[in-house]
């Protein structure tokens, strides 16, 4: 398998199913994790780095449970080819933007990563549609145990897993969702977000990460804290409280405009299908606005031009690694915009 | 050239935003007027790289009294300054003291682990401390000019990371 494959699919976490998938699109669960007696990555020299990197690709291929990824070398990875990663999210833009020896071990169906020379030695990614936290947190705790085996990390009894950055180390758990709250937007209410998510001490970023805007109404919420509490316990007050409240906030500001103002409601929608079925340039961020609006209209079975498997392709074909793989051949900023606005009549019109 | 944000009239715009509904054109917004409408999100809450941020400056205006590196990997607390991260498992004991107020403010209070353990915790833990010891060793007898007691020192090493 190699990443061309790739372009053909979409990652199980575009699937758009699971619990509360009208508001929660993927949930992903990630654990640092770093070698005992090793320098982390912040203090290795290059051939240490090259060191580390060829006994964990070796361990990890030799893995009875990680044994059916396949290894993508990033540091032998055209550009183009590392974005089209980022835009997966079966890497970080830090380990794309990173050099030296680095890569990546990929499930197939794209559910499970390891990031290798990242941040830390690895960072091991389950990644789901809707909101199915216990089911990541299982997968990924039985990867880590399994990897344990052959693998020594390091680990202290007080401090829990060490980690390159002090902010990562106990757990080194990072669970994060990713919301579509179209309709707190509209009503202006994104602030109850900021309420709910302040107590647990949750970080709220745009779709690309830290210092983004949120584009298209897509936020990533995640946790800050990893030591002092238990992987259950940050998974219980993160998916069973918080992101339910969030949803129930999401899903009664659809329903409050729904009611109050269905006409505008629907030529919002309308008026985005619209533009995406003629537009002849378009923007990643004004396209993924558009179909942000179509994705509510589905949702709430207001439009159903479009189901939302359609949805969830183009949402990925129209990031710009995306565009430049299915071109062949890199382009620039306005020829992007006119292969944009042509995928998008293609697939949304057929 | 510099905007004023077209909400406020105020601030300098930073935000530029194409609109779609109702119709389409471009608006130019300061941090806090697109945070209201929802366009970029304003934690209310201090982010964790923020605390690290503060740290980093506050510990810089405050100039550690030792800039002694550590034996296992060679960082100093300068170097932790300049890039947030420590450089192997044995900073955190090496540089304690040091890192425990930022510990604790970026996990709540918190100091102590009580999550997952690993099967071979124990092992893992004789191995980090012993390198960690024998490292300091090693520095000794070569400071001291005592290459027989070096070499020796050398050996366990290689043994510890092979184990
Ligand atoms: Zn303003
Ligand atoms: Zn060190």
């Amino acid at each position: 398998m190699t990443i061309d494959d790739l372009t053909h699919n979409i990652g199980e976490w575009l699937r758009g199913v699971g619990p509360m998938c009208d508001v929660v699109i993927s949930s992903r669960v990630r654990l640092a994790r770093n070698l005992v007696g090793q320098p982390f990555l912040s203090s290795a020299s290059a051939s240490e780095k090259t060191e580390i990197y060829r006994h964990l690709t070796h361990e990890i291929s030799s893995n009875e449970l990680s044994q059916h990824g396949f290894l993508v070398d990033l540091e032998d990875t055209d550009e183009i080819d590392r974005q089209f990663l980022v835009e997966r999210h079966l890497i970080s833009r830090q380990q794309a933007a990173e050099e030296g020896s680095r890569g990546v071990s990929i499930w197939p169906d794209e559910t499970t990563a390891i990031m290798i020379n990242e941040e830390d030695h690895l960072r091991v990614q389950a990644l789901r549609s809707g909101l199915q936290l216990e089911t990541l947190w299982q997968e990924v705790n039985k990867l880590d145990d399994s990897l344990s085996q052959q693998l020594e990390f390091a680990f202290d009894r007080q401090l829990g897993y060490l980690t390159a950055c002090p902010t990562n180390i106990g757990t080194g758990i990072r669970v994060s969702v990713m919301l579509h709250l179209p309709g707190l937007k509209l009503s202006r209410e994104i602030e109850k977000v900021s309420r709910a998510t302040r107590d647990m001490n949750l970080a709220v970023r745009g779709l690309y990460g830290e210092g983004t805007e949120a584009v298209g109404d897509l936020y990533q919420v995640s946790n800050q804290t990893t030591l002092g509490k238990s992987e259950e316990q940050i998974l219980e007050e993160f998916g069973g409280k918080v992101i339910p409240k969030v949803v129930e906030y999401e899903r009664s500001a659809r329903e409050t405009l729904a009611g109050k103002h269905p006409h505008q409601l629907d030529d919002h929608i309308w008026r985005a299908y619209g533009l995406l079925c003629h537009a002849r340039c378009l923007s990643t961020a004004e396209a993924l606005s558009l179909l942000s609006h179509l994705r509510m209209g589905i949702q709430m079975g207001r439009f159903d031009k479009v189901d939302i498997k359609t949805l969830n392709e183009v949402f990925l074909l129209i990031q710009p690694a995306h565009l430049q793989k299915v071109a062949g051949r890199s382009l620039n900023g306005v020829a992007r915009s006119i292969a944009r606005a042509s995928c998008l009549r293609d697939r949304l019109t057929a | 050239m510099h905007f004023l944000c077209q909400n406020c009239n105020e601030a300098k715009a930073t935000v530029h935003i194409t609109d779609t509904y109702p119709e389409k054109r471009s608006r130019h917004l300061c941090e806090e007027c697109a945070a209201k409408e929802g366009v970029i999100f304003k934690q209310s809450h201090e982010t964790t790289q923020e605390i690290l941020q503060q740290f980093i400056k506050h510990k810089i205006a405050q100039r550690p009294e030792s800039d002694e590196p550590c034996p296992q990997c060679g960082m100093t607390v300068r170097d932790f300054q300049a890039k947030g991260l420590v450089g192997c498992p044995d900073c955190y004991t090496v540089f304690g003291e040091f890192l425990a107020p930022l510990i604790e403010r970026a996990h709540e209070g918190a100091n102590r682990h009580v999550g997952k353990v690993p099967v071979t915790a124990d092992r893992t833990i004789r191995k980090q401390t012993g390198l960690l010891r024998l490292k300091r060793e090693l520095k000794d007898a070569i400071e001291k000019e005592n290459y027989e007691e070096a070499a020796r020192v050398r050996d366990q090493i290689k043994a510890l990371e092979t184990a």
